[in-house]
Order: C-alpha cells, then sequence, then structure tokens
C-alpha cells in the first residue's frame, strides 16, 4: 500500500481570471490540469505538480499561481515534512531517491560572504564606459621556456590554450539529459559570445559538429559517443573524474530519455538507462590519469588541451597537485551544488564541499608547490551571477562555468524533476513535442544576453577597482574581505576580514 | 598601535626623478637632491631616497651590500651569517651627517661582499643568485637586519624624511655615478621604518615608483612562486622582484618586459603588424598574472642604464628630457628644468611606453 503524501505545492487558479481556453491543459506534461465538462471550468491536481511554472507563465489572463502547500505533519525540527515524506517514499517504492539540479539544502553560500573592494582617493577606479576593460582570457599551462630564434624573436614555446573573449563557458550538459535543441541554442550562444560550451559525456550530435571550434568535447567513464571524428572536431578534451552534484559515482541518465537520436549519438542502445561507472575502469590512480591525457593528447597531436575535471571533495588540493603534474592543461573543479539531471538525493545532498572553499584550497597549494602556471583552473557549481565571477577570479580561478544559470536563461524555472524528462520548457527532455517549446534561436538569444550582461558586470566591478585586465584580477585576493566568517574559512580562503586594512 | 611596514600594505604617492650620462662621465649625487626638491609637495616627509650606479669603482667586481641593523645582536648575528657565505672584502659603518629632521636613524653598514667559491659551487647556483638568496635569508630570518642595497658598483641610500635632507644626511656629494634616481614619498600612513622608504632594490636592479597598482596582490602571488619574498608588502618591492625575475631569470629584454607589465591592450595590439602582434599576443599569454595594472610612473635602474615606464592608461604623470649626452627623467617637468634649463628635447611618453636610455658602449660601465 502507498502512504498518500500532500503536495508539497498547489495549483491556485483565480476563478474570475480563468477564461477556460486550456492552454495551461496543453502546457502541461505532467496533466495537472484538465477540462472537467459537467463543472464547465478548469480543474487542477496538484498531486502531479512539479511546481515547474510553465502554466504560470503561458496563462493569457494569469489566472495561476503556485503556492507551498500549508498542509504539514505536526511540526517537529528534527523531522521535517521532507524527511517524513521521503521515508514515506523509499517505504512505497524501495528504491534509492533521485534528485535533479544542485543541492538545494541551507548550506552557507560562502560568495555571498565575500566583499569586493574599490578605488578611492589613492588610486582612481577606471570606466569601462570610455576606457577598455579587457576580459579576454587564454586558458592552459603558462608554464613554457624562452627560446629565440636566430633573429632574436621569441619563439611559441607554450602548449595549446583556448582563448575567451570572456571568463565565463558553458559548463558539461549532455545530449540526452538535455534536449537536441537545448544544445543547439549552447553551441550556438557559445559561437557567437566567443567562449565554449561542453558536450557533457553524451557524444556530439552530428549536426553540431559546425560548432567544433567552441566546443570541449568530454569523454566520462561511459565513453559514451568517443570516437575519432569526436576528438578531433573539439577544440578542447575534457576527462569528466567526477562531478559536484554526485562525486563519486558516474551519470545517470533514465533509459526514457535515450531517444533514436541520443541512441546513435552516444553509441548505445535505445530506450536502456546509460549508468556511467563511478570510476573510470582505466584510472585506478594518477599515473594511470597520466596515461589517458596522453593517449588523448597523442590521438590529437597535441593540438588541444586536455581539461580534467574533478568534483570538490575533502581531498581536492592535493589531487588537484597531482592533476596539475600529470599533463593536464586545464583543471575544472565542480563545487558540492553544481547542478546535474540526475543524482541519488543523498549523494548531491551530502557529498563534497562547497567550491568557494575548494578553489582557494587548490590555488593555495598550487602556488606554494610553485606550479599554479602548470595549469588553469576553471569553476563551476554553483556560479550565480557576475559578482560570483568576480569573486571565482579574485580567489584564483581563471574562467568560471556555468549550466544552472545556463539553462535558466533558456526558461528552465529549477523544479529539480529533469531525471523525469518531461520537461515542459523543452530543455531536460526527449519528447518531441517539448522539444520543439524551446526555439533554439530565442534560447540563443537568450544565453548571449544573459553572459554579455554578466560581462559588462564584470567590467563594471573590476573598473571600480581600478583593474582594466582580469589577469590583474586573477588570484587578487586583497580584493576580498570576509563578513560573518570565522578564523579558519577565512585562512581557508586567504581573505581578511571586512574591516582589516589592507 | 600601528603596524610597521610589511605587516600591512601602505599605499603611497610619491615623487620620482633620474638622470644619466650616457657618456658613463659621472656626476655626484647632488644634482638629483636638486630636483627631488623642486617637488617637495610629492612628498610628505616620510621617505626619501637615491640609488646611483658607478659610485664604487674601487670595489666594482664586489657586491655592495647596504644594511639597517635596529640593534648590534641583529648586526652580529648578521655579519656571522655573512662570513658564512661571503668573503668580506671590507666593511664599514655608512658615513652620514646630522640633519634635524632625520631622526631615529637605524645602524647603517656597508659591506664589499663576494660568495665563498667553496659555498657557491655547493649551492649550485649561479653568483647572483646565489646573493640574493642569500639577502632574502637575512630580510626574513634575522629580526632586526635589512639588506637595503645588494648590487655590485652601485648603491641605494633612503631614510625615513623628505628627500632632500636625506640626500645631506648621506653625503651624496661625496659619491658620483652615471646614473642616479631618487625618490620622495607620500604614504597615507605613518610607516616611521627605514626599509620601508624607496628605491627598492635587489641586485643591480632599483625601482623608485609612483603610484598604486590594483594588480599587487595577483602579481605578488605569482612572482612568490620563484622564490621571491615580499616582506614589505609594497608595490615598489614586487615591481622590483617582477623585473629581476623577467629580466635576470627569464632573459627578457627591457622592452619585453616592459611589454609584460605594462602590455598593450588586446584591441591595440590587433592593430600592430603581424611580426609585432605575434610577439606581444605571444608575452601576454606566457606570462599574464606579471601584467601591472592602475597608476604607476617608474624609473628601473640596471647596470649600464635607465629605464622609464608608465602604466598602459598613464595614469600618473612623467616626462623624460635629452641634453646632449644627458637623460632626464622626472614626474614633474620642472624638477628636469631646474637642474638643466636648456634641453634638446623634452615629452611625455605614452603609457606602456618603455623609455631606455643606456650607456654609450653597450650598455656596459665604464
Amino acid at each position: 500500500m502507498d502512504m498518500f503524501i500532500y503536495p508539497e505545492y498547489e495549483v491556485v487558479r483565480n476563478p474570475d481570471l480563468c477564461i477556460g481556453c486550456r492552454v495551461c491543459e496543453r502546457q502541461c506534461a505532467n496533466e495537472v490540469h484538465h477540462y472537467d465538462f459537467d463543472l464547465k471550468k478548469m480543474a487542477a491536481d496538484s498531486t502531479k505538480c512539479v511546481n515547474c511554472h510553465r502554466c504560470v507563465c503561458l496563462c493569457p489572463t494569469h489566472a495561476l499561481k503556485i503556492v507551498k502547500s500549508q498542509d504539514t505533519y505536526r511540526t517537529n525540527a528534527n523531522w521535517d515534512n521532507q524527511t517524513v515524506n521521503e521515508v514515506y517514499r523509499q517505504a512505497n517504492s524501495g528504491g534509492v531517491l533521485l534528485s535533479s539540479m544542485g543541492n538545494p539544502k541551507p548550506f552557507p553560500i560562502y560568495w555571498d560572504k565575500i566583499l569586493l573592494n574599490a578605488s578611492q582617493v589613492t588610486n582612481p577606479p577606471i570606466d569601462p564606459l570610455r576606457e577598455p576593460m579587457e576580459t579576454t582570457v587564454y586558458l592552459g599551462k603558462q608554464k613554457c621556456s624562452v627560446e629565440r630564434d636566430g633573429s632574436g624573436k621569441l619563439k611559441n614555446t607554450l602548449s595549446p590554450q583556448l582563448k575567451l573573449n570572456m571568463p565565463i563557458m558553458f559548463s558539461a550538459m549532455s545530449y540526452g539529459s538535455i534536449s537536441y535543441n537545448a544544445h543547439e541554442a549552447l553551441a550556438r550562444a557559445a559561437t557567437e559570445l566567443g567562449t565554449y560550451y561542453n558536450t557533457g559525456e553524451g557524444g556530439l550530435h552530428k549536426d553540431f559538429y559546425q560548432y567544433g571550434k567552441n566546443t570541449i568535447v568530454q569523454v566520462a567513464s561511459g565513453r559514451f559517443g568517443v570516437f575519432k571524428d569526436y576528438l578531433d572536431t573539439g577544440a578542447a578534451i575534457e576527462i569528466k573524474m567526477g562531478q559536484g552534484a554526485k562525486p563519486g559515482i558516474g551519470g545517470h541518465l533514465p533509459g526514457k530519455k535515450i531517444s533514436a537520436d541520443v541512441s546513435a549519438t552516444r553509441m548505445i542502445p535505445q530506450g536502456v538507462d546509460a549508468i556511467s561507472p563511478a570510476p573510470h575502469h582505466d584510472i585506478y590512480s594518477i599515473e594511470d590519469l597520466r596515461q589517458l591525457i596522453y593517449s588523448l593528447k597523442e590521438s590529437t597531436n597535441y593540438k588541444k588541451p586536455v581539461i580534467v575535471k574533478v568534483a570538490a571533495v575533502h581531498n581536492v588540493a592535493a589531487i588537484a597537485s597531482g592533476i596539475a603534474r600529470s599533463g593536464a592543461d586545464i583543471i575544472a573543479i565542480d563545487g558540492f551544488r553544481g547542478g546535474t539531471g540526475a543524482a541519488p538525493t543523498r549523494i548531491r545532498d551530502n557529498v563534497g564541499i562547497p567550491i568557494e572553499l575548494a578553489l582557494a584550497s587548490v590555488d593555495a597549494r598550487l602556488r606554494e608547490e610553485g606550479i599554479r602556471d602548470n595549469v588553469s583552473i576553471v569553476v563551476g557549481g554553483s556560479i550565480r551571477s557576475s559578482a560570483d565571477v568576480v569573486k571565482a577570479i579574485a580567489l584564483g580561478a581563471d574562467a568560471c562555468y556555468i549550466a544552472t544559470a545556463a539553462v535558466l536563461a533558456m526558461g528552465c524555472h529549477l523544479c529539480r524533476t529533469c531525471n523525469v524528462g518531461k520537461c515542459n520548457w523543452g530543455i531536460a527532455t526527449q519528447v518531441p513535442e517539448l522539444v520543439k517549446r524551446l526555439n533554439p534561436d530565442v534560447a540563443t538569444e537568450r544565453l548571449v544576453n544573459l553572459v554579455t550582461a554578466w560581462n559588462h558586470e564584470i567590467q563594471e566591478i573590476m573598473g571600480g577597482m581600478g583593474i582594466n585586465s582580469v589577469e590583474a584580477l586573477r588570484g587578487n585576493r586583497l580584493m576580498l574581505r570576509g563578513v560573518g566568517l570565522n578564523e579558519t574559512e577565512l585562512n581557508i580562503l586567504g581573505i581578511r576580514h571586512a574591516g582589516e586594512s589592507l | 598601535m600601528l603596524k610597521k611596514e610589511g605587516e600591512i600594505r601602505i599605499p603611497a604617492g610619491c615623487a620620482i626623478s633620474g638622470v644619466i650620462d650616457r657618456s658613463g662621465a659621472r656626476m655626484s649625487g647632488e644634482c638629483m637632491i636638486e630636483s627631488i626638491s623642486t617637488m617637495h609637495d610629492r612628498s610628505n616627509g616620510l621617505g626619501g631616497g637615491f640609488a646611483g650606479y658607478g659610485i664604487y669603482p674601487d670595489f666594482k667586481d664586489f657586491y655592495a651590500l647596504h644594511l639597517f641593523y635596529d640593534n648590534t645582536a641583529a648586526q652580529r648575528e648578521t655579519e656571522e651569517f655573512l662570513k658564512r657565505h661571503f668573503e668580506i672584502a671590507y666593511c664599514s659603518a655608512i658615513q652620514t651627517r646630522k640633519v634635524a629632521s632625520i631622526k631615529d636613524e637605524p645602524i647603517i653598514f656597508r659591506y664589499f661582499v663576494s660568495p665563498l667559491p667553496r659555498k657557491l659551487e655547493a649551492s649550485q647556483l649561479d653568483e647572483e643568485e646565489y646573493v640574493a638568496r642569500c639577502v632574502f635569508r637575512v630580510n626574513v630570518e634575522i629580526a632586526g637586519a635589512y639588506v637595503f642595497s645588494s648590487g655590485k658598483n652601485m648603491g641605494i641610500f633612503k631614510a625615513v624624511g623628505f628627500p632632500e635632507d636625506v640626500g645631506k644626511f648621506y653625503k651624496l656629494e661625496e659619491y658620483e655615478g652615471y646614473a642616479w634616481t631618487c625618490h620622495g614619498r607620500y604614504p597615507t600612513n605613518t610607516p616611521g621604518w627605514w626599509g620601508g622608504a624607496h628605491p627598492f632594490g635587489l641586485l643591480d636592479y632599483s625601482v623608485v615608483h609612483n603610484g598604486e597598482i590594483s594588480s599587487y596582490d595577483a602579481n605578488r602571488r605569482y612572482i612568490e612562486m620563484f622564490g621571491y619574498k615580499c616582506t614589505l608588502k609594497t608595490d615598489t618591492e614586487v615591481i622590483t622582484y617582477i623585473f629581476d625575475y623577467l629580466l635576470r631569470k627569464r632573459k627578457l629584454t627591457l622592452q619585453e618586459a616592459a611589454k609584460v607589465v605594462a602590455a598593450s591592450f588586446w584591441a591595440t595590439i590587433d592593430t600592430k603588424s603581424e611580426a609585432e602582434r605575434e610577439q606581444e599576443i605571444l608575452l601576454r599569454r606566457m606570462f599574464p598574472s606579471l601584467l601591472i595594472t592602475g597608476p604607476f610612473s617608474i624609473i628601473l635602474g640596471f647596470e649600464g642604464g635607465l629605464m622609464a615606464l608608465n602604466d598602459r592608461l598613464k595614469l600618473r604623470s612623467m616626462v623624460c628630457g635629452e641634453k646632449g649626452d644627458k637623460a632626464y627623467i622626472a614626474s614633474e617637468e620642472c624638477a628636469i628644468r631646474v637642474i638643466e634649463p636648456e634641453l634638446d628635447k623634452i615629452y611625455s611618453p605614452a603609457g606602456g611606453e618603455a623609455v631606455v636610455y643606456t650607456l654609450k658602449n653597450g650598455g656596459k660601465r665604464e
């Protein structure tokens, strides 16, 4: 017997505004709304509602809203409603709880406890409307030898690098976890912006090879869709060792999201769950990682930087140090708030550490060891605004990965049910009639708008600090101050408390 | 209690001036005193100093170490350290005269040294790196001792006070060099510590600087990876180390180093010839963390020459003048005119434009 669980959110319809047009009914893949012919009015079944706001946004008369349900068990600080419901759910099904998107629990958000500096009197702020304000970043190794040709000119001894017009890239989201149209929008937006998007572990649809010079191709433990043309097409190759939302386990793609096209792209059977192994079975240690890095470099003639992506875990500084000595050009670190298309809830909500602390300790460790210029550092999970980007760079990042913000720009309302595959916004679904709701032209424009806006804000903030190039912001921790942080937190972040002088 | 320089970072405005006789003819330090004193209002009496090149011809093959000691215990400990690492050719207190406004002077000593051959060989370092590391060890490890000058045939003289008083204090009229630089400081705090005055030097390199760089911590955290220890937390210190790293350790040319620290904007680079574009992009990609932003005007002193450089937006004033073999660099034109009213040429270098004046005999001293 399944225990009834009262819905967490309720659909509220204003009968004075509703005109019975049935748009909400047609828009809801979860079949929440229906027209009651006897009563001649719309009705809703809130138990099916995921609170994606599709109906709210499309209702022509704004007759709908979704509210948090007031139904509650006896108040209990230890056994809150959600905790109790999850026990019921597991007793009903015997299954592992699955969730989507980033950890929603109220852990500290260090970005919000860090404040930025600005110039006053002794050094002038710079006005980005009137002076150049540079946000171009090159990612990759900077360490190289100084060599000259016969005429005394410097020779280019650098390893391959990626050039970004702004220190923001779209993070890995696989085709399969998100739709064809979403992938197309990311690819086109990255191309227009002069930055990169990331295929995630699902391979690259043949239609998108044309965006290869702005594409980072991922090689994950499942090796889905990995073959020579794929590696050759990307501008860089990312080895995914871990993901912030689910450190220690591999990707989960439910069979119902594996359409014919996804199946062809991933090179796996249609309709069968795609569960990536937790480890790469050819990498059980750091020396194995080195071999994979050089295998990939060898197979692409040393023309592409290799990124190694790891989840932020307790020992991330030592792990990063090992990676920096293993031939990787870029280390991507994914914080425990990073998004996912599907992850076991307990893992998502309890494993890993905040990206702010992971970044600070990795950057400090690599500098202590004198190997910070062996690699660039890219951080994600979760970067929510341009201010987060600026703080991340000042802590020591070269650039940031964004994904949740990118899907929000395309229309996502963070209902956190991507794993169900019925995304009403056409993003995290493979159902053709849902996918076509996402217009790639519009989504591209919205992504370009978002990143362009952030870049303007980054320029404004840098100008205020008297910094006119993002290179001079990187690792510039004197520009940061903590508020309400304890001594240990300040030490790990390597910053002083607000009110403390330079 | 106010913190000492090095425990906190103190922003400062300043005046700088420099002169070189490209024929190699030597002049006393008095002209610099006269030059800097016209810019009296750009300093506030909390720091002044001079660097002279070619001033120790009799000991030109020895490193001239200038040291401040807070007490005799620090001196004893340092001298033991120096004896373990160097042959000391000559040592004495640096001669000074009493000047009413200069107070609280530390013990000021000078040593002409050369590395002990056996120690040098055992260290597997080249001679300059050996000396630089010894300087860092004294400054970091011996409390109350501070090496403030460590080049060959050059010397730095500095103190808390107005620069013209500092010049009199050190009897600069008794030294003759082919090049001089000087500095008057306007810190926004009262450091009261002599080591915090400028010029700042390491080996032959000395830097006088006017400005407050916004890239400080990015530069510091990068350069510290290569063994430099920023004990003073001043811009001048980190700028000196950057030039030492780029010029001495990475063997860049002066113009290349200038393109690293005051890189052309990407948009400007795009307009250059292909050859120049390629080189400048390469330098920015190789040393992005050594780009210096925020206002600065500096004079870099080195064996055989001076280099003037402004930040790429030219947020600090700086002019260059020439008269015959002599070349002048200063924060304000008046500081040049006061010592040479009739100039062949005077101009204001653009932001990021390095002006290099070297001795005529290929940059080497006579």
